[in-house]
């Protein structure tokens, strides 16, 4: 079974965030950019499901700009065959993304699409939704693990106060979170392999962002606290200040 | 017409923390827009018995749509209901909670109207005819203010931000038929198992007791249990990614730039050092509490009140102190 993963470049999770020139968006001079940790687990969900079964292809895509192709490079060097570049703009408007995806993957045979559960930049959680619902497919968000049986998905979820099962019939769209896939590191190997993998570039089919950015800002510093001492006997006195000051209890 | 939908979400019949929340977020755009406030709630059977509280949170209208294939929030279905309402009428904007179901619905809905969402936002406006969110991105590293170009607006609310109000009124209860059919809807919901009891879920809790690696043992969590339940009902329980990895707690309960982004108004990090990625997660906390015994950890950077040491001292006499002024009232 052919499998498409939907992959994204965001700044590593390591990274301070500075505001650019523009006052709309970071400065990423000095970033340093990695594949979005949770598509990281749907790369890894697509590569354990095409060993097992032996067959089937795994394609990586994004939208992006060129530089985006070194999260292509990176899904590649993980395991995928082949990978595809949607060039285009990235907005917040998750729906934009959406339909951008969903005008390549209508017309290729994969009946199963994997997401990550949310972006590390934007956190909008919302692409994968969006792009079963303009595919007409069902779609099972959070999923920490599935598996096939037959032509359906049974896939765990977690969701508030427990763990739910549901099945969904192929074709499918399900989006990853962590559980079961902790990824592999890409072996040097596959790092000189993903060099000769496929890698095709497109322009993307996005309609105009309808989410306009008109600003970008730090939070307010915390500015820290005070230390109120030390060990259980400033217990009391930690409690009077979060009823009395703070009101917080 | 200039009203705004809050679409409520309810829990085996029972109206969840959020619902009113909404509805407060709905009532500031209705307000500077000159509109009302229109609240949905999808339930089953018995699920208008609760609609009334809604007007007290001030809708003027609650539109209930009852059947017993609704008792418990479906993928396919709910999506579609929500969708037929809210093109039924002018809306200037729809609102939702961003809460575990709402996460799932809103994107759904959107792509079914063909809308943007922004989704998980902290603040909202009307700025020259258009509504304004403020969205927390890189997990709360930074805020943008985006304007959304499209109406209705569609948005999701951070829970914990839009403080809920009460004022005399009942809302008007208007039953809307549900003309879908069940039949049609492909996923099948096998089954549900119960792990939490009745926590609420970290990212809705309004008070949030998270323990690090410095808890030592998953064992221990007993002491972070006894503190969250003398917190009372409202309280959840939280972890930092270190011990989740160690397969301590469920992912679940993971705050930060890798797990849940949380709001509470009163937040402990109990033997948590305060990496980037935590501090990400928590920043926008009301207050922060932090016990540690290295009076270095970068937790105590964001901290509002900190006590440096042991935590298996501080832990016991924390929970006595306040279960003792909880039932002192
Ligand atoms: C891609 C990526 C994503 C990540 N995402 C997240 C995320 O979402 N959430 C997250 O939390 N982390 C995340 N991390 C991990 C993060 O970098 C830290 O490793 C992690 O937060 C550390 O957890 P900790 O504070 O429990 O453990 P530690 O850093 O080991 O801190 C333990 C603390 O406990 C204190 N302590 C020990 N014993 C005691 C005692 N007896 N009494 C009092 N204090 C004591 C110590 O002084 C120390 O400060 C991510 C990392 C990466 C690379
Ligand atoms: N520009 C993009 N290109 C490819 N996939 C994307 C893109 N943006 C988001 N996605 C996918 O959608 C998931 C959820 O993103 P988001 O809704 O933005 O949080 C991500 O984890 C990716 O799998």
């Amino acid at each position: 079974m052919n499998i498409f993963v939907c992959v994204k470049r965001v700044p590593d999770t390591e990274t301070r965030i500075r505001v650019g020139a523009d006052g709309q968006s970071i400065d990423p001079d000095g970033v340093k950019f990695v594949v979005s940790p949770y598509d990281e687990f749907a790369i890894e969900a697509a590569l354990r499901l095409k060993e097992a079964s032996g067959e089937g292809e795994v394609t990586a895509i994004t939208l992006g700009e060129s530089q985006a192709q070194d999260a292509l490079r990176s899904a590649l060097a993980m395991g995928a065959d082949r990978a595809v570049l949607l060039e285009g703009e990235v907005t917040p408007d998750g729906l934009a993304t959406a339909r951008a995806l969903a005008a390549e993957i209508e017309t290729a045979d994969a009946p199963l699409v994997l997401l990550g559960v949310k972006a590390a930049d934007d956190d909008q959680q919302q692409v994968g939704p969006m792009l079963a619902t303009l595919l007409g497919r069902p779609c099972a968000t959070a999923v920490s693990t599935f598996e096939l049986n037959g032509d359906r998905v049974v896939c765990r979820r977690e969701v508030e106060g427990g763990t739910e099962v549901v099945e969904l019939p192929l074709p499918a769209v399900v989006t990853i979170t962590k559980g079961a896939f902790e990824p592999r590191y890409a072996s040097l190997k596959g790092i000189m392999a993903a060099k000769r993998k496929p890698l095709e570039t497109k322009p993307a089919q996005t309609a105009d962002s309808r989410l306009r950015v008109e600003s970008m800002e730090l939070p307010p510093e915390r500015t820290g606290g005070k230390i109120v001492g030390e060990g259980a006997d400033a217990v009391p006195e930690l409690v009077r200040l979060l009823r009395e000051e703070a009101n917080a209890l | 017409m200039s009203n705004v939908l809050a679409v409520v979400e309810q829990r085996d019949g029972a109206l969840r923390g959020t619902a009113k929340e909404v509805i407060a977020a709905a009532l500031g755009l209705a307000g500077a827009s000159g509109g009302e406030v229109h609240a949905l709630l999808v339930g089953g059977p018995g699920i208008q018995g609760v609609a009334e509280g809604l007007g007290e949170a001030g809708a003027e209208v609650v539109k209930v749509v009852e059947h017993e294939a609704l008792a418990d929030y479906h993928p396919d279905g709910y999506p579609e209901i929500v969708a037929r309402i809210a093109g039924e009428d002018e809306y200037t904007a729809v609102l939702f909670a961003a809460s575990a179901l709402g996460k799932d619905l809103a994107p759904r809905v959107a792509a079914r109207m063909d809308l943007p969402l922004a989704g998980d936002v902290t603040g909202l406006s009307i700025e020259g005819g258009e509504v304004n969110a403020i969205r927390p991105v890189y997990a709360g590293k930074a805020f943008t203010r985006v304007t959304i170009g499209a109406t209705p607006a569609l948005v999701s609310i951070r829970p914990n931000v839009f403080q809920p109000v009460n004022q005399a009124g009942a809302g008007r209860v208007e039953a809307v038929e549900m003309t879908e059919d069940p039949s049609s809807w492909p996923t099948r919901v096998v089954s549900f198992e119960a792990t939490g009891g009745d926590i609420p879920d970290v990212a809705e809790a309004g008070v949030v007791v998270s323990g690090g690696r410095g808890m030592k043992d998953p064992e221990n969590w007993t002491l972070l249990e006894e503190l969250r339940a003398a917190l009372g009902d409202g309280a959840g329980l939280g972890a930092s990614r270190a011990v989740v990895d160690a397969g301590w707690r469920p992912h679940g309960e993971q705050v930060g730039q890798t797990g849940k982004t949380v709001a509470p108004k009163l937040y402990f990090a109990i033997g948590i050092s305060g990496a980037i990625q935590h501090l990400a997660g928590m920043r926008t906390a009301g207050t922060i509490v932090a016990v540690n015994r290295d009076a270095d950890a970068p937790i105590f950077k964001v901290a509002d009140y900190g006590i440096v040491g042991d935590l298996f001292d501080v832990l016991p006499r924390l929970t006595e102190e306040i279960r003792a002024l909880r039932a002192g009232g």
